[in-house]
């Protein structure tokens, strides 16, 4: 491995956030409980901080760009899109969490450390170019994540979210770092670059294909994809809700984006062996997901088997990488569902009275007559989650479907198009609760960050929806090779 | 005169700003205020909307009022306007209907009056944009954006059972939509680079509906068939066809009086109307298709007799006429699939005439709902007597709605049955029976409505109609005698696309041209064909 000089410019934004989380930590010990928020504010701006560093690093000239560290990891437009994306996950997160921290009987220092730590792994895990750095950076995320899920540890319900993420994380890691070493044991090689090449000459070999479907289960753990989705429900419900939010967002962001590269740099020559999974369980979670959510009464539990559902669309660009849409169209969708999700997840905030246990349907009843406005916000995400135009949701699911259909999967489309219309019966649910029960309670207002995070996913949600133009051409400069 | 404005957007996005309007600047305890905001910007949009009537060429081919922006363009989108005589009629009622609408809910509106009115309105923006529409993307965002409004004011403003008619209207449309999407995914592959094995034209990437009508009429037959049912779905679930509308009676049931209004009048001709702009012109060889056809000929007839069965046994008046629109659509249907210029353009006019008859009947039940609150036939009777400026504009109407001559729905049945005719004997025969039904329902209901003893206590007190509801009804009778009296100038508007739909059809049993030439020639078109 060599280093260059080069390597420390390029590495600077993650370099600077991990000593960012680290300072938080040391203020932490200093801080009192009262004095918390502050942190919070310092580390939003540490983030937005470590995007100007991003920028700054993309703007660079492009003899710095290439391989970093002898190409453990690679500072290309994909790796951008999804370093800006997490940080702004990372922005909303804590914008939702402020109020919500300071009122828990917890320390709140830990709590932005920890997600400043998770930052850290993703924005490596994103521009991961080798296997066993995706893999240290995928577990430096989930190790913090772990801990944020259990941040009530004096509630049962979330030290067993805590837990259970951690037990079947452990698993599918495990299972993750087995199908690399097969990978490897065949290969002799981890480099996603290198291993394109090598395989690219050598017969196809059963254990070679096991080796990657067995990556790829372990990634499909990661975004939750059934049947490797159990976790999901439980941790979404048990979590506090900000980080709800944030683990329906921000790691599986970094997931899709290792999944996409991994397959798209190192494995496309056996498309055909990984192709029909991928169709099946992307099948399987548009089916289940929509179904399972159709049952449930806890607006977690119900966004948490939506998340589910809108993996399984997700996949559908997975596998239409080769097309002109395909990878494109991921970003696309990934970014309008970082706005709508999470923009959904900051009503459910909004809305919650008792910290953090789960909420039901019910409580969303009579929003429209103690706050209109909220009521018409969170029907933009719903009506964007359900791929109603004029929404972001919808331009995203355009994608994706366009993107499968081209790759020859019109019975995948159709199964889309129909969950889709599915998902609008549950989503609506909340909408009717809103809208047509009475009133349950007072007028009442967010907090100003709150509020700010929500004005910042209903303006994503929109502006994608609406005039989408400027936003598709940039994320097409960082969709690789498609065109 | 009007080259130079953009008159599309501006009749269209006159009601939006109306909403902002009201949103924005209107406190929610004015109420008066809020109704005279609604009543002004709708009736300027009627106003607006009437200089398309008289600057429209009509003999002139293509689309007029043309307006062309870029919107998306690395998917193709454009913004793209443009009205041929079809649509142009459609909004034109669609613009006369949003007033009538606005103007009827005064006293049946009591409670939310802001978010009503704006949702009124921005459903009066999105009807007249997919109408508009030339740009199929765009028109795919109309027509689903649509469903919204639409749901909430039969949700918040509809009858016992509005919160399940709301959600079933939602998902029956969106679901037969959603397939409408995949066609449209599949065209714009078909025009550029093609997939699944199918060669595409290799033009860049467009939706413009001009275009890609070119391109999909050159398909190969079985891809047609199976655009042509992913196109079908959306529509047929939107007219309704038979077996897709039972979400229809429901809906029409539970909306409030503006809401059930619109439905009939305007919504149900968006799935109409995508017969006539999409099916017919881009898959002409699938429409044309033995067995195709005969699919949509059986569930237009079964619609025609079956709706206008079941009309004959409802109780509850709103019903009836709900599923009255079920017969009277088969017959649309009929004409549209008859595939030739009677056909076509008597449908396109019955899709105005069930606007206008159907629309006035559900006003007419709005108004003893509102003083009696009960829907229910037996209820009443006798009403002729108590309130006898209604009966009359109720025997008006319903006697438009069955067909009678020198009223509209004449003309545009007797046109859409010489078409069938023309085509078989046995579609005409069949079709003619739902017209002996269609007048069976509803002389029945009038019987019983109004004749008999004014025995129920309860409606001996009973106000007859106001000079607003007589407002809101008058436009609806004079048009109804307008058209059933001197219906040429709607049939030269309707000649030239309906001569090319034809053609695009290749129509056989009369050639448009010569027919045209006979519609041109006669006073009153349809009647003196053979």
């Amino acid at each position: 491995m060599t280093f260059r000089g080069a390597d420390w410019f390029l590495l600077s934004p993650e370099l600077f956030l991990t000593a960012a989380a680290l300072l938080v930590l040391g203020l932490a010990t200093a801080m009192r409980k009262a004095h918390e928020e502050f942190l919070g504010y310092l580390s939003i701006l540490f983030v937005v901080l470590t995007g100007a560093l991003l920028a700054f690093v993309a703007a660079a000239p492009p003899r710095h760009a290439g391989p970093i560290l002898g190409g453990m990891f690679v500072a290309d437009n994909f790796a951008l899109f999804f370093q800006f994306t997490i940080l702004l996950s990372l922005v909303l997160t804590i914008l939702a969490s402020m109020r919500f921290v300071a009122a828990a009987p917890y320390p709140g220092g830990e709590y932005y450390a920890l997600l400043l730590l998770t930052g850290v792994g993703m924005l490596f895990m994103v521009s991961g170019n080798n296997l066993i750095s995706i893999y240290v950076a995928l577990e430096t995320m989930a190790l913090a994540s772990y801990v944020l899920a259990g941040y009530f540890k004096g509630e049962t319900k979330s030290t067993e979210a805590a837990l259970k993420y951690f037990v079947l994380g452990a698993f599918s890691s495990g299972v993750l770092l087995y199908g690399l070493s097969l990978v490897y044991g065949i290969a002799g090689q981890l480099g996603l670059p290198e291993l394109a090449k090598l395989l690219a000459g050598t017969p196809r070999s059963n254990l070679l294909v096991l080796g990657i479907l067995l990556l790829l289960a372990g990634l499909l753990f990661k975004i939750a994809a059934v049947p490797f989705h159990f976790w999901t429900p439980d941790v979404y419900e048990g979590a506090p809700t900000p980080i709800t939010a944030f683990f329906s967002v921000g790691p599986k962001l970094a997931a899709y984006a290792v999944l996409a590269r991994v397959f798209y740099v190192a494995f496309p020559r056996f498309h055909a062996d990984w192709g029909l999974i991928v169709a099946l369980v992307s099948a399987a979670t548009m089916i289940w997901g929509n179904v399972a959510a159709l049952m449930q009464t806890n607006v977690k539990r119900l966004f948490a088997y939506s998340s589910i559902a809108h993996a399984g669309y997700a996949l559908l660009g997975v596998l239409g990488f080769r097309t002109a849409f395909g990878l494109w169209g991921i970003l696309v969708y990934l970014l309008a569902y970082t706005f709508m999700n999470f923009g959904a997840f900051a009503l459910v905030i909004f809305l919650e009275s008792r910290g953090y246990a789960a909420e039901s349907v019910s409580d969303f009843n009579g929003l429209a007559r103690r706050n209109m406005t909220a009521a018409v916000v969170m029907l933009v995400f719903l009506l964007s989650l359900a791929g109603i135009p004029p929404t972001a949701g919808f331009i995203g699911k355009y994608y994706l479907f366009a993107a499968a259909l081209k790759a020859g999967y019109p019975w995948l489309v159709v199964l889309g198009l129909l969950t889709s219309a599915i998902s609008l019966f549950y989503y609506f649910r909340i909408a009717a609760a809103m809208f047509f029960s009475e009133a349950a309670g007072a007028k009442f207002r967010a907090s100003d960050a709150l509020t700010a995070a929500v004005v910042i996913c209903a303006a994503g949600t929109l502006i994608v929806g609406i005039a989408p133009e400027k936003v598709l051409q940039v994320l097409r400069a960082c969709t690789p090779g498609a065109y | 005169m009007l080259s130079n404005i953009p008159i599309l957007s501006i009749v269209a996005y006159v009601p939006l700003l109306g909403a902002l309007a009201i949103i924005f600047f209107v406190p929610r305890e004015k109420a008066q205020t809020i109704k005279s905001v609604a009543t002004a910007f709708a009736v300027i949009d009627f106003l607006l909307s009437l200089p398309l009537w008289i600057a429209f060429d009509r003999g002139r081919e293509g689309y007029q009022f043309v307006e062309r922006a870029s919107w998306i363009p690395s998917l193709g989108v454009e913004y793209h306007f443009g009205v041929d005589g079809i649509s142009l009629i459609l909004i034109l009622l669609t613009t006369l209907m949003g007033v009538i609408a606005i103007v009827c809910s005064y006293s049946a509106i009591s409670e939310r009056l802001k978010e009503y009115y704006v949702l009124l309105l921005l459903l009066q923006t999105f009807m007249i944009g997919t109408f508009c529409c030339l740009d199929l993307f765009l028109f795919y965002v109309f027509w689903e954006v649509m469903l919204v409004p639409m749901y909430f004011l039969i949700g918040v403003w509809g009858g016992e059972r509005r919160l399940y008619a709301a959600i079933k209207f939602f998902l029956y449309t969106l679901a037969g939509s959603v397939l409408m999407l995949l066609g449209i995914i599949a065209l714009y592959f078909l025009n550029t680079t093609g997939f699944l094995g199918y060669h595409g034209a290799g033009n860049p990437a467009t939706f413009s509906i001009e275009k890609l009508t070119a391109v999909a009429a050159g398909l190969p037959v079985d891809l047609q068939i199976w655009l042509f049912f992913a196109f079908f779905l959306g529509f047929a679930i939107k007219v309704p066809m038979f077996p897709f509308h039972t979400w229809l009676p429901d809906a029409h049931t539970e909306a409030p009086t503006a809401g059930s209004v619109i439905l009939a009048a305007v919504l149900l001709k968006m799935g109409t109307y995508g017969f006539v702009r999409f099916s017919l012109p881009m898959f002409p060889e699938a429409v044309k298709t033995p067995w195709v056809l005969k699919t949509m000929i059986a569930l237009a007839i079964i619609g025609i007799v079956y709706g206008a069965m079941v009309t004959l046994v409802q109780k509850d008046m709103k019903r009836l006429i709900a599923y009255s629109s079920v017969s009277h659509l088969g017959f649309v249907m009929l004409g549209i699939f008859a595939l030739n210029m009677a056909g076509i353009q008597g449908s396109i006019l019955q899709m105005v005439n069930h606007g206008i008859s159907t629309g006035a009947l559900f006003l007419l039940v709005g108004v003893v709902y509102e003083r009696r609150h009960t829907r229910m036939i037996s209820e009443y009777g006798g009403l002729a007597k108590q309130m006898p400026l209604y009966a009359t504009y109720f025997l008006v109407m319903a006697l438009s709605s069955m067909g009678l001559p020198v009223l509209n729905g004449f003309i545009g049945e007797f046109s859409i049955l010489q078409g069938a005719f023309a085509r078989s004997f046995w579609w005409a025969f069949f079709a003619a029976t739902g017209i002996v039904l269609g007048a069976a329902y509803l002389l029945w209901l009038y019987q019983r409505v109004f004749f008999g003893e004014l025995s129920n206590p309860a409606n001996q007190k009973l106000q007859d109609l106001t000079l607003r509801e007589q407002l809101t009804l008058a436009p609806l009778v004079i048009l109804a005698f307008w058209i059933g009296l001197y219906p040429r100038p709607i049939f030269d508007l309707l000649r030239v696309p309906s001569e090319r739909i034809v053609t695009a059809v290749g129509g056989k049993t009369m050639t448009a041209p010569a027919y045209a030439a006979r519609v041109a020639a006669a006073p009153s078109a349809p009647r003196t064909a053979p």
